[in-house]
């Protein structure tokens, strides 16, 4: 299979002999096989994203820098820029991450750490449960009850953050008490807790595979030098598990910008950027997709190319940037059995 | 072929160096052994020793907080400011319950003390808040969808009898189901061995030109599921002319789940031990025998988890179905002709729809794709969960036969006189080329 060599440990002449082995023909076949299976695949892949690249490279070169400023969507009569749906897909992730990184790090720190044995089985099945649950579920979710359950509470921070500028609900006057609150339904901040619902058991089962592995002598020995249980995890888990945490952020961070029936079934999707996240209408690069791509022309189509693209370029680095994270954790030990 | 893996110290090796000598005890002696069941204290991995009681202060001092935190925010609802809502009142008592549990632990206990009280606190709470967030998840859904779901029309008709304002008597999801199902195995029809396939050259011909393989399929695991839509809707509709169908649907599918079953399909290839490839392939057995008898029933399981996986992401996804499979009430069994629907799309189209009865059958078809997804992820539970090497009690008793019939194979062949028989092989010739079979 392969040619090693040798080093005599006697003799005159110390000349490294050189074994060959013959392969057999179901090797060759097995070899051509499996390069030809890479091969397909590698094809398959890279036409997905060369023809991404070809077709939405079309639409930039007419938009121009513009493509980036422009925040309405009207490619046929070639007035359209993905800002405001841009900023929508950011807004949303970052509303969905703000929630998720707290929910999932400390559910990963109780299974982990806290939970007694019966219940952390019992977690751990449902966390990865949780993860396989379909997207169009927690859409329902959010656009059925969370959307009329979060009404009061979004007036209550509005009311009374409001001199915060993204707290701040324009339409809506507290001292009216005939105001309407409808202002208040599908918003930013709902897709927002929606994604984060669909993203922190993602990250949480990443962050409590890498804490469960956190050894043991360290964690007894912090215990042992008097530390409590906090102190251990802060000092000995958390800084173990710091490659698991951010990569489980970044990986949940990537498929938070992706969602697109989530997003959709909550929002109603508007051109222009919405700073106000409590109030109604925001807007999604999934969802520009999901709304335009029915009747689109050959151009609109090559622009709604363009937005794709952009998206899949900041979620390939964002999962990059997770498993060069992940791979230069402390945790990834070898696999010798 | 199962390939034993001796500890030191055993009879067999050290028959196996005094064989070196004496050719003639070897040949008398049995030298694939059984594996003796190990003393419980080393077979199970190392455990931290639990180092929590629970003193009576501590059930005394978390009752007092909590009743202390409702009481005030109720004091403060009713008497000072005009809150409303049951979520506000749940955030400040929670936030009052905080403060009060923290000057109670203080009274006796210094800053390190405090904090480490409210951090087990705070992290309890945490996990409570994800269980029951899940539990509204599945009960709102399945609650909504019960209307639907209880009719028997529901899960034996589909839907073109059935129009907004007719009542949930009549039409169902079947058509719907089928349409999920043909899709998912024509998706896993191609990506299943196309993965594995490109896993295992992944794992087993590491190069340049892999690593070029591996970077492209990690980058495509980051493709959103809209654009693996519109990337079939861009090539195989318009710019072939196909029309939408189950097919396409497929083929979207395929492509969205291809990276991830492949990404973890290496992940758990890579993890078969290294001396279990090099025992096997030390003992002369080809590449393609070792992938073939080692490498692939190692990790079986987590192949299986891969798979499964894979194929629950396939099941749940609507972007990439929404794009291709246009949308059908009737049953539709040729993926090739005529528009598909699947459980998702069913979902999605059905609670836009300005009708209750269409919002209920939409909330059922979430409720079966849910519980459908569920199957599948208890049946990778049941089949993964075990790392690559760790065999369950059948699968022991199946490796222990294999050793079993392989051992008795030496011994039948060593009983004939040298020279025997047609193979012409010496009498203790090992052939592991043969395979396990005598």
């Amino acid at each position: 299979m392969t040619t090693t060599t040798i080093t005599p440990t006697s003799g005159d002449h110390v000349v490294p002999r050189r074994t060959v082995i013959v392969r057999g023909w179901q090797d060759h076949l097995f070899r051509a096989l499996a390069r030809t299976g890479g091969t397909l695949v590698l094809v398959l892949m890279g036409l997905v994203g060369l023809f991404l690249i070809i077709r939405g490279s079309s639409a930039i070169k007419v938009a121009g820098w513009k493509f980036l400023t422009t925040q309405a969507w009207d490619p046929n009569s070639h007035n359209f820029g993905i800002a405001a749906v841009l900023v929508g897909t950011i807004t949303i992730a970052a509303i969905a991450i703000v929630i998720a990184v707290p929910l999932a790090l400390g559910t990963a720190t109780y299974i982990s750490e806290y939970a007694p044995d019966g219940i952390r089985r019992l977690l751990i099945g449902t966390v990865d449960l949780m993860a396989a649950i379909p997207s169009v579920v927690y859409g329902l979710w959010g656009a059925f009850w969370l959307d009329a359950a979060i009404e009061p509470v979004s007036q209550w921070i509005s009311t009374y953050f409001g001199w915060i500028p993204i707290f701040a609900a324009p339409d809506f006057d507290p001292s009216d008490p005939l105001a309407t609150t409808t202002v208040f339904t599908t918003s930013a901040v709902i897709a927002g807790i929606v994604v984060a619902m669909m993203v922190s058991p993602i990250a949480a089962s990443i962050m409590r595979e890498v804490f469960a592995q956190a050894p043991i002598g360290e964690r007894e020995g912090a215990l042992a030098l008097g530390s409590t249980r906090w102190g251990m995890i802060r000092t000995v888990v958390y800084p173990y598990g710091a490659g698991g945490i951010i990569g489980g952020i970044m990986l949940g961070l990537g498929r938070a910008l992706g969602e697109t029936i989530g997003v959709y079934l909550v929002i109603s999707q508007i051109f222009t950027i919405n700073i106000h996240i409590l109030t109604t209408g925001s807007n999604s690069i999934s969802s520009l997709i999901a709304l335009r791509y029915g009747e689109a022309t050959p151009f609109e189509m090559s622009a709604l190319m363009a937005a794709g693209l952009v998206l899949f370029v900041i979620t390939m680095a964002i999962n990059f940037g997770a498993s060069i994270i992940v791979s230069r954790s402390r945790s990834g030990a070898a696999s010798e059995g | 072929m199962t390939i034993e893996v001796p500890t030191p110290n055993t009879p067999a090796t050290q028959s196996a160096v005094q064989g070196a000598t004496e050719r003639a005890t070897v040949l008398t002696v049995q030298r694939t052994h059984l594996p003796q069941k190990l003393p419980e204290a080393d077979a199970a991995p190392e455990v931290q020793r639990a180092s929590r009681r629970t003193r009576r202060e501590d059930v005394f001092r978390l009752a007092g907080a909590a009743a202390a935190g409702v009481a005030v925010t109720a004091w403060l609802f009713t008497q000072i400011a005009p809150f409303q809502g049951g979520l506000p009142f749940l955030v400040l008592s929670y936030g009052f319950f905080l403060v009060f549990y923290a000057v109670l632990v203080g009274l006796e206990d210094g800053v390190v003390g405090v904090v480490d009280r409210l951090a087990t606190v705070v992290f309890n709470s945490v996990a409570v808040v994800l269980l029951i967030a899940l539990i509204d998840i599945i009960v709102f859904t399945i609650a909504r969808g019960s209307k639907a779901l209880v009719h028997l029309n529901f899960w034996t008709q589909d839907l073109t009898l059935a129009g907004p304002l007719d009542p949930l008597k009549v039409g169902g999801m079947l058509h719907a189901a089928v349409g999920t199902l043909i899709m998912i195995a024509i998706a896993l029809i191609i990506s299943i061995p196309l993965g594995l396939l490109c896993a295992v050259f992944l794992a087993e011909f590491p190069g340049p030109f892999s690593r070029v393989v591996r970077t492209v399929v990690e980058a495509m695991t980051a493709l959103p599921s809209i654009v693996c839509g519109l990337f079939i809707f861009a090539t195989w509709i318009l710019l072939l002319g196909m029309p939408k169908s189950g097919f396409a649907a497929a083929l979207a599918i395929t492509i969205m789940i291809l990276p991830i079953i492949i990404r973890s399909a290496d992940v758990v290839l890579r993890l078969v031990p290294g001396n279990l490839k090099e025992a096997s392939l030390g003992l002369g057995a080809s590449h393609w025998r070792t992938v073939m008898h080692v490498m692939l029933p190692t990790s079986r399981s987590g192949l299986m988890t891969a798979i499964i996986l894979g194929t629950a992401r396939g099941i749940g996804e609507t972007s990439p179905v929404l794009l291709t499979a246009g949308y059908s009430s009737s049953f539709n069994f040729d993926p090739f002709t005529g528009p598909m629907t699947s459980l998702p799309l069913a979902t999605f189209t059905l609670v836009k729809a300005p009708s209750d009865t269409q919002i209920s059958r939409g909330f059922g078809a979430a409720a079966v794709l849910m519980v459908l997804v569920f199957v599948l992820f208890l049946l990778a539970r049941l089949i993964g969960g075990k790392g690559a090497g760790e065999l369950s009690e059948a699968g022991m008793r199946r490796a222990r036969a294999d050793s079993a019939r392989m051992a008795s194979r030496f011994t039948r062949r060593r009983l004939v006189p040298a020279g025997y028989g047609d193979s012409g092989f010496p009498p203790d010739g090992f052939r592991p080329d043969l395979g396990g079979t005598p």
